[in-house]
């Protein structure tokens, strides 16, 4: 159904993301295997220590693990952030559904930000199991206390959105995410496996919408190339600020939720884009962009990142619409949520009375 | 004799289209997480099988039409889907009054051409029939929670009820030459749905008004209001490849 008459973004770039979520998960299935070095600590052993130790041996942390409260908070905090992001995700891209170009494409997009939304649970659940609650989290996004990617505070004006999206916005992602496929906490980690999945089947997929789009009309073309032109920044703004400007990244290194620094990340996804682009005929609106031998990489320009700060204190072009439009679906449903406690708590009562 | 099986699969696949074009303006505004991901999965069992009916029906009338130039370069007046599926989602209520009398109408329809003897049919109603035995199931449950949750959801779900009745009238009118006849369907439809009624502490409504037409391309305002925006894209660009 979905085609394959088209270069893949692995063939053309050999970036070889899926097989490094194959490897990760590989990973993961032996730490489970071996034995764990560690038996339960002792009620007076130094917690701290055992938890360097079993992070220091690549070891998971599982829920019923002891773990520092920072460590709890970070994930809590990120694993939230994440969830939040995939559930505001699916507005940009919904935004087309009704007027997907064909009926193949309206089931593709409407398949996309489905599987969006079981991200999001399946993401929630992850943080609940740091003991907290979705409803918590929920409100928590509600409330603007908790922050999801900036990316999706940036308008779907054209079709061919609905592409750069999956080619990279959704590339970025798995650029980012992939290593948090061999994270130290364990349901994060096994979360990130099966989300990896499903994003690079999404990003193939938008990578298919824009080479359609980039060998049809002259229309279609230009469609493309402004899409292109309008998102590359922002997708490079989604690795988050230069090194030297990261509040969180040093301690996340340290406890192995992160693995590389925000420029190590995006350099790899330039380089795994260049390529890409050459094959499907559009431009990356860099003129700096060029190879560079001594590095063994491109250099290229950076994204804006004043631009970044703004739209992440909430001055984006469309932070207000989204959160808006959240609160109302949430505001509009309560009703039908309550109906469903009051249904529940009914049967609930009946049962008892018939064991009675 | 095939002029109007066209006519007749073409009512189908036009059902199913519409419906899934008004289930999928739920996304990411469903009352729970949970429904956001079911009602975009009805919407896609409902649009996989718009997509075999319309490309059935083409084939049919062999004049070289595919599915997207049914979906996207036909006006109002040739639409031949029933009237209840054009309506306005209004709130989940409705939606859900809207998917439990169509899902009650498409099963056994689906079921029966099952095992009819258009081959095509044949295969797409033992397809479809599994997906709407799923719709009928998660509608009624919604509507049974509705009907019978708070004093507001009452209230909510019996005006929806109400609303959505008359109708179902169109979905039976007799169409004798056609592989199934819906005028046959009625009498399973109505078994079905009053005892979900009756257990959600609902009134069945009165059977005074029934408004028609769709069959034969007479619809309600809303329709051309729903093509035009979900057409816009495709004929904006005429002869582009997507």
């Amino acid at each position: 159904m979905y085609g394959n008459d088209f270069p893949a973004p692995d063939d053309a770039s050999g970036g070889g993301l899926l097989g490094e979520v194959e490897a990760a998960e590989a990973a993961l299935r032996e730490a489970a295997a071996r034995a764990r070095r560690f038996g339960a600590p002792t009620p007076d052993a130094d917690l701290d220590a055992y938890f360097a130790d079993v992070i220091e041996a690549d070891q998971k942390i599982e829920p019923r693990d002891w773990m520092p409260e920072a460590y709890r908070r970070t994930l809590i905090r990120q694993i939230a952030q994440h969830a939040h992001s995939e559930i505001i995700g699916m507005q940009p891209e919904g935004n087309w559904i009704s007027r997907a170009p064909s009926l193949k494409r309206k089931a593709i997009l409407l398949a996309k930000v489905q599987d969006e939304a079981g991200h999001g649970l399946y993401l929630y659940a992850a943080a609940e199991t740091l003991g907290i609650s979705r409803d918590e989290l929920v409100d928590l996004l509600l409330s603007g206390r908790q922050k999801y990617s900036s990316i999706f505070n940036y308008p779907t004006l054209t079709w061919a959105d609905v592409g750069v999206i999956g080619w990279l916005v959704d590339g970025a992602a798995i650029v980012n995410q992939v290593p948090l496929c061999r994270c130290s906490y364990g349901p994060y980690a096994r979360a990130m496996i099966r989300v990896c999945k499903e994003e690079s089947f999404h990003q193939r997929q938008g990578y298919e919408i824009l080479h359609v789009l980039a060998h049809g009309t002259a229309e279609q073309k230009a469609m493309a190339q402004d899409a292109v032109d309008r998102w590359w920044y922002p997708s490079l703004a989604m690795f988050g600020p230069p090194d030297g400007d990261s509040t969180h990244s040093a301690q996340s290194m340290a406890w192995k939720i992160k693995r590389f620094s925000n420029d190590e990340l995006r350099q790899r996804f330039v380089d795994m884009c260049v390529q890409q682009a050459e094959v499907l005929g559009l431009t990356l609106p860099d003129e700096d962009l060029r190879w560079n031998d001594e590095r063994g990489a491109y250099d290229y320009t950076q994204p804006d990142y004043d631009e970044l700060m703004q739209v992440i204190k909430g001055n984006g072009p469309c932070n207000r619409q989204r959160m808006e439009h959240r609160r109302r679906a949430h505001t509009d449903g309560a009703w039908v949520r309550e109906a469903a406690a009051a249904y529940a708590a009914k049967r609930e009562q009946q049962k008892e009375k018939v064991a009675a | 004799m095939s002029a109007d099986l066209f006519d007749f699969v073409l009512g189908l696949g036009d059902d199913a289209l519409i419906a899934a074009q008004r289930l999928g303006e739920w996304t990411s505004r469903a009352p729970e997480m949970e429904e956001d991901i079911a009602l975009a999965n009805i919407a896609l069992d409902q649009l996989g099988a718009a997509r075999l009916l319309l490309t059935y029906a083409g084939e049919l009338e062999g004049a070289g039409r595919d599915e997207d130039a049914l979906a996207y370069l036909r006006g109002d007046r040739e639409f031949r889907n029933c009237l209840l599926v054009e309506l306005p989602n209004g709130d989940f209520a409705v939606t859900m009054a809207k998917l439990f009398f169509l899902s009650a109408y498409q099963l056994p329809l689906y079921d029966a051409l099952a095992g009819c003897g258009d081959e095509r049919l044949a295969a797409i109603g033992a397809k479809a029939r599994k997906e709407s035995a799923y719709h009928l199931d998660h509608s009624s449950l919604w509507v049974r929670r509705l009907g019978d949750g708070t004093e507001e959801s009452h209230r909510r779900m019996q005006e929806a009820v109400d609303q959505v009745w008359p109708y179902t009238h169109e979905l039976f009118a007799a169409d004798p030459a056609a592989p199934v006849d819906p005028a046959g369907l009625r009498a399973g439809f109505e078994a079905t749905v009053e005892p979900v009624l009756t257990e959600a502490t609902l009134t069945r409504p009165g059977d005074g008004f029934t408004p028609g037409g769709g069959r034969q391309g007479l619809h309600t305002e809303h329709l051309s209001f729903l093509l035009a925006e979900m057409q816009v894209l495709h004929r904006a660009h005429p002869g582009a490849r997507w």
